[in-house]
């Protein structure tokens, strides 16, 4: 049996709690995040994300003790994104208890970056988190979008992809900006776009509503499927995830 | 089992890997009492001792050389006391490891290069089945479980002599060496420590070892 298909709930941590809006807008708080990651791991999740949407640095602070506590008493992985530009934020996370980092505008801002956290830390710690949304302005049909998808990078989104591979990065984090919060389905058509330009794991995230959603996302190419709304508001376990992914013929993690 | 970081039952060998916390945490989940440190005295002395191992091989072994740990390993095997290896941890036993072109030389317990795996997709990073071998006590009451790897290189050929248990796992039709029982020494590829409960119960097989 190959290596399972994860399914990875994500957090997006504010303040110190679990939110979750529509394209990234209309917080609602969905819970303490220490509580619901070891909700997820006990449903059989195979990774936690937590990305920390905190514009302060108080909130940063909050966040690190929220990676700090979770660490304590979940034992899968843990991938930390949010704010993360250099060398010392990465450092940082990980001593805290992170497995693994995302970066997502520290890398478009500065792409060398990707080589010093990946010669230091090795290529497997960091993933690219790629928030894209369809644009004819691209040769691909996909442009990256930075500010929780509200403002054009002005770059290829596939292009992106491949360089951050090429600088690097062990896994891309694909987030599609038009089907984010909306529970309409996953983005297929981007997924497998960036699927047949990098060889690095993939996890396919942004727009999963129904159970029938998932295994369309692994067809196209994806490793993992990522998912917040769904998990938090209670319309989906992580079981039945892993249900239908099973049921459509991929091998999953029974825990 | 003695109480107190003054006389652990498990040492983490601090050699400026990464996730040194979690291998910490894992064991002090069993119950034994546990003391992460660089200091090669009490590594060799302590009970039981876990070699993590995050990152690129070279760099590995330049920091385990620093605190002394090829010694610490030797001398530990010569005397019999239990020692767990993780992820470069475990690779750092065998003779050498290949990474970008470059050769560098492993504490040799064990023959054997580390080299990049053939599968396109790399790294192998996720939950993958073993096949453990029979009499295995490392993998107790977990041989078809899955655990989480991540790693882009590994070790294909390993003799089983008698005494030598090896477990083997697969990715992308590539073979290689997911867990070694040997006398004292035991290792895996994959982090027990960030595989759930069945990493918890592997963790407890070597522990209850000590």
């Amino acid at each position: 049996m190959p290596v399972a298909v994860r399914v990875i709930p994500c957090l997006d941590v504010h303040a110190g709690r679990v939110v979750k809006g529509v394209n990234f807008v209309d917080l609602r708080d969905a819970g303490d995040p220490v509580e619901l990651g070891a909700v997820y791991d006990a449903e059989g999740a195979d990774e936690l994300t937590f990305l920390d949407i905190s514009a302060s640095s108080d909130g940063r602070e909050t966040t690190l003790e929220v990676v700090r506590r979770t660490a304590e008493t979940v034992f899968i992985p843990l991938t930390v994104g949010g704010g993360v530009g250099s060398v010392a934020d990465v450092d940082v996370l990980l001593r805290a208890g992170a497995d693994k980092v995302a970066i997502n505008t520290g890398a478009i801002r500065r792409p060398e970056v990707i080589g010093e956290i990946t010669r230091r830390f090795g290529n497997q710690v960091l993933v690219l988190s790629v928030d894209a949304r369809r644009s004819p302005d691209q040769p691909s049909g996909f442009e990256v979008t930075t500010h929780g998808g509200r403002r054009a990078a002005g770059i290829d989104a596939v292009a992106w992809a491949r360089r951050g591979v090429e600088e690097g990065v062990g896994e891309i984090l694909l987030n599609s900006m038009d089907a984010d919060g909306t529970t309409a389905g996953f983005d297929l058509e981007m997924i497998a776009a960036v699927r047949a330009a990098v060889d690095v794991p993939l996890i396919a995230s942004g727009g999963a509503g129904r159970v029938e959603d998932f295994p369309p996302a692994v067809a196209a190419g994806a490793d993992a499927v990522l998912a917040a709304t769904v998990f938090h508001f209670g319309t989906l376990t992580v079981g039945q995830v892993k249900d239908a992914i099973a049921d459509a013929g991929f091998p999953v993690r029974r825990a | 089992m003695s109480p107190g970081p003054s006389s652990p039952d498990v040492v983490v060998l601090d050699y400026g890997s990464g996730n040194l916390r979690s291998a910490e945490r894992a064991v002090a989940r069993t119950g034994a009492s546990v003391l992460l440190t660089d200091d090669a005295e009490a590594a060799l002395e302590a009970p039981g001792l876990v070699v993590p191992g995050v990152g690129a091989y070279a760099a590995c072994m330049a920091g385990l050389r620093a605190v002394g740990g090829p010694d610490v390993i030797a001398a530990r095997v010569a005397a019999g006391r239990p020692t767990l290896a993780i992820c470069v941890g475990h690779q750092i036993l065998f003779g050498s490891g290949i990474e970008h072109g470059v050769e560098a030389d492993g504490v040799g317990v064990w023959p054997g290069v580390v080299e990049r795996l053939h599968a396109e997709r790399l790294p192998h990073m996720g939950w993958n089945t073993v096949e453990a071998p029979s009499g295995t006590r490392l993998f107790d009451g977990v041989a078809d479980e899955r655990f989480y790897f991540v790693h882009s290189y590994g070790v294909r050929e390993l003799d089983e002599p008698e005494g030598r248990l090896v477990t083997w796992a697969e990715h992308a039709g590539d073979r290689f060496v997911a867990g070694v029982e040997e006398g004292p020494l035991w290792s895996t590829q994959f982090h027990p420590e960030k595989s759930g409960d069945a990493g918890a119960r592997l963790v407890a097989n070597w522990v209850a070892t000590i």
